[in-house]
């Protein structure tokens, strides 16, 4: 708490048993965490110079032989190198595409209700599905995919027939975008509506009064005044391209589907923890990490440049 | 926490108005209830007779026949009492684990004029965006001891580093002179933390413990990789293997109770209830603090 004033004549030696006298308990708080870390965060990167050996579990990581860059090369040598890099895309942009405006459009939507306790009544509602867990609502999709279901229903309304929408390579990219809207649609719409209600109100007063009606509000007024929020999340979003909710994609695809739905995390799994193939696997993991940190740095780059706000 | 914005009425409501205020509410209800229907749905059908579930095609709207047998069922399972059993183990140990590492990382963050906080801050948040990945993460669990304990689920999500910048947000928020006085009076940090800031920031504590309750209560990956007998396995990942991988571990755990067939299909709806409603119940009350949580979130990343 003392700021020493004479901090340049100090030595470092002299520096340090100060700032250990004076935060000495902060140390022992911060302690357990960087334990923490060291043995669930960093020994693991440690863990990944497996890419460039044979690991052998019998051996340990340190006991295996090097082999180079011969995972890397096997990996993307492999006809499914290209399936899984179309999929883990599509399905991310897919994503991005259909759930990126979804919530700014409930926020602005919420946000023209008058009717204090229906605004609150929505807002409590779409928050509901986020809380729900990923089995369960791979559950309730499985039980509306079978033939029997509800999907199968709405398509004989619709004059299609009855059938298991699980394999059907052509309805899993729908059901995931759409499940996935659905689960986060008011939890992401929370931060739009903390911007709605930062935009000046003499500003509606004004439009109102040279005739602007409320889809000319909307346009001219509300959607400008979260340009920025939009932004800044929109960068943000585009950071994560290749992270695709492999969690989802495991309850959810079957054998005949892997066609569309196999992504990089996905094949991780299979081929590690299944094949028990752990270097292989381990530089297919390795290499959509670094994609994503690579997307990140850039548009955290591109988001500074352009409105001067970024991650770090 | 949404300001109001003047009504619309005062300065003269036109046709137009009414046409978008009707389309829009129509829209929001027409989405509520598709956000609830699910749940309703999955409500009705666990109250309903098997029977009628198996030749049953679509929907429901209410119970038929109604019974509460699914759930007598549920409640005597062996596999889904020690699905429960298990998860408010891990949420007994985890909880406190997770908050107190929170509250000292979210401390050490909002503190002052610490001479290696730099480099300590650097380690902390390089883990948010680099790690090892799903198979060092399992081999390290194997070569620490974990795999096949309950311990696997515990340790390694014990502090998240987005919660304890949520936890510092809330702790810079506590005024300096607090602290200040306490270290005049001879306290340390540690009975600065618990005596001082903890009492202080109650409602951010109350949502880190909904975010830690709910991610643990709703995890299966971990539990699916990292446990090999099925009495460890949390309730999720009961419910997964009943409900998704479609196996019959829940009917041929008990095959000597005829009940369970009489019950086959309602006690999964009976055990996605009984899984789902415990979270559905707490999030309305802690609302207006996670909205605050989330903004925090957004603004420092």
């Amino acid at each position: 708490m003392v700021a020493s004033r004479e901090k340049k004549e100090l030595t470092l030696g002299h520096k340090l048993s100060r700032d250990y006298k004076l935060n000495k308990w902060k140390y022992v708080l911060i302690l357990p965490v960087l334990v923490y870390l060291a043995l669930f965060a960093y020994k693991p990167m440690y863990g990944l110079v497996i890419v460039f050996k044979n690991y052998k579990t019998t051996r340990g990581i340190a006991g295996s032989d090097y082999v180079g860059f011969m995972w890397f090369r096997a990996f993307f040598n492999d006809p499914y190198f290209f399936r899984l890099l179309r999929n883990t895309f599509t399905l991310s942009a897919l994503s991005i595409i259909f759930g990126f405006p979804a919530p700014i459009l409930l926020a602005l939507m919420i946000n023209e209700v008058q009717n204090t306790k229906f605004k609150r009544m929505v807002q409590t509602i779409t928050y509901m599905p986020y809380f729900i867990s990923l089995v369960v609502t791979c559950s309730i999709i499985t039980i509306y995919c079978q033939q029997d279901g509800l999907f199968s229903n709405i398509a004989v309304l619709f004059g299609g027939e009855r059938q298991n929408f699980l394999i059907n390579v052509n309805a899993f990219r729908p059901i995931y975008v759409i499940s996935g809207i659905w689960q986060n649609i008011g939890w992401n719409s929370i931060i739009y509506l903390a911007a709605l209600s930062g935009i000046d109100m003499e500003q509606y007063e004004a439009a109102r009064i040279d005739g602007a009606n409320r889809f000319q509000q909307i346009l001219h007024v509300t959607i400008p005044g979260i340009l920025p929020t939009i932004m800044v999340l929109f960068v943000l979003r585009m950071g994560s391209i290749l992270n695709v909710g492999y969690e989802k994609v495991l309850l959810l695809y079957t054998t005949s589907t892997y066609e569309v739905a196999d992504v990089f995390s996905t094949y991780t799994y299979r081929m590690g923890l299944v094949n028990q193939q752990y270097s292989l696997s381990t530089s297919v993991g390795l290499f959509n990490t670094l994609v994503n940190v690579m997307f990140l740095v850039l548009t955290n780059y591109l988001s500074k440049k352009t409105t001067e706000s970024g991650l770090f | 926490m949404i300001k109001e914005k003047p009504n619309n009425k005062l300065i003269g409501r036109t046709a137009g108005d009414a046409v978008f205020d009707s389309v829009n509410t129509f829209i929001l209800l027409l989405l509520c209830v598709v956000t609830l229907y699910p749940m309703y749905f999955v409500t009705c059908a666990s109250f309903t007779k098997n029977t009628y579930l198996l030749t049953h095609q679509g929907s429901l709207f209410w119970p038929v026949g109604f019974n509460v047998g699914a759930y007598r069922l549920a409640f005597t399972h062996p596999l889904l009492l020690s699905g429960y059993k298990n998860i408010l183990i891990v949420l007994a140990v985890s909880l406190p684990i997770n908050i107190v590492l929170t509250l000292f990382c979210g401390y050490f963050l909002a503190c002052k004029n610490v001479l290696l906080k730099k480099p300590i801050l650097f380690i902390i948040m390089f883990t948010m965006f680099f790690s090892g990945g799903m198979i060092p993460a399992y081999l390290n669990i194997r070569d620490l001891g974990l795999y096949n304990t309950l311990w696997a689920l515990i340790l390694p999500g014990a502090v998240s580093v987005y919660n304890s910048i949520i936890c510092r947000t809330a702790i810079e928020a506590v005024p300096d002179s607090l602290s200040e006085s306490a270290y005049i009076d001879g306290a340390n940090d540690l009975v600065i933390v618990f005596r001082i800031i903890l009492p202080l920031i109650m409602p951010t504590i109350a949502v880190l413990l909904l975010y830690y309750g709910v991610g643990h209560w709703n995890a299966w990956f971990n539990a699916s990789i990292y446990l090999k007998d099925n009495d460890k396995l949390p309730i999720q990942n009961i419910l997964r293997a009943v409900l998704i991988a479609n196996s019959n571990t829940l009917n041929s755990a008990a095959t000597e109770n005829d009940q369970v067939n009489e019950f086959a299909e309602s006690i999964k709806y009976a055990a996605i209830v009984l899984t789902t409603v415990p979270v559905l119940c707490i999030y309305p009350f802690l609302q207006k603090y996670f909205v605050k949580g989330v903004m925090i979130g957004a603004v420092k990343g």
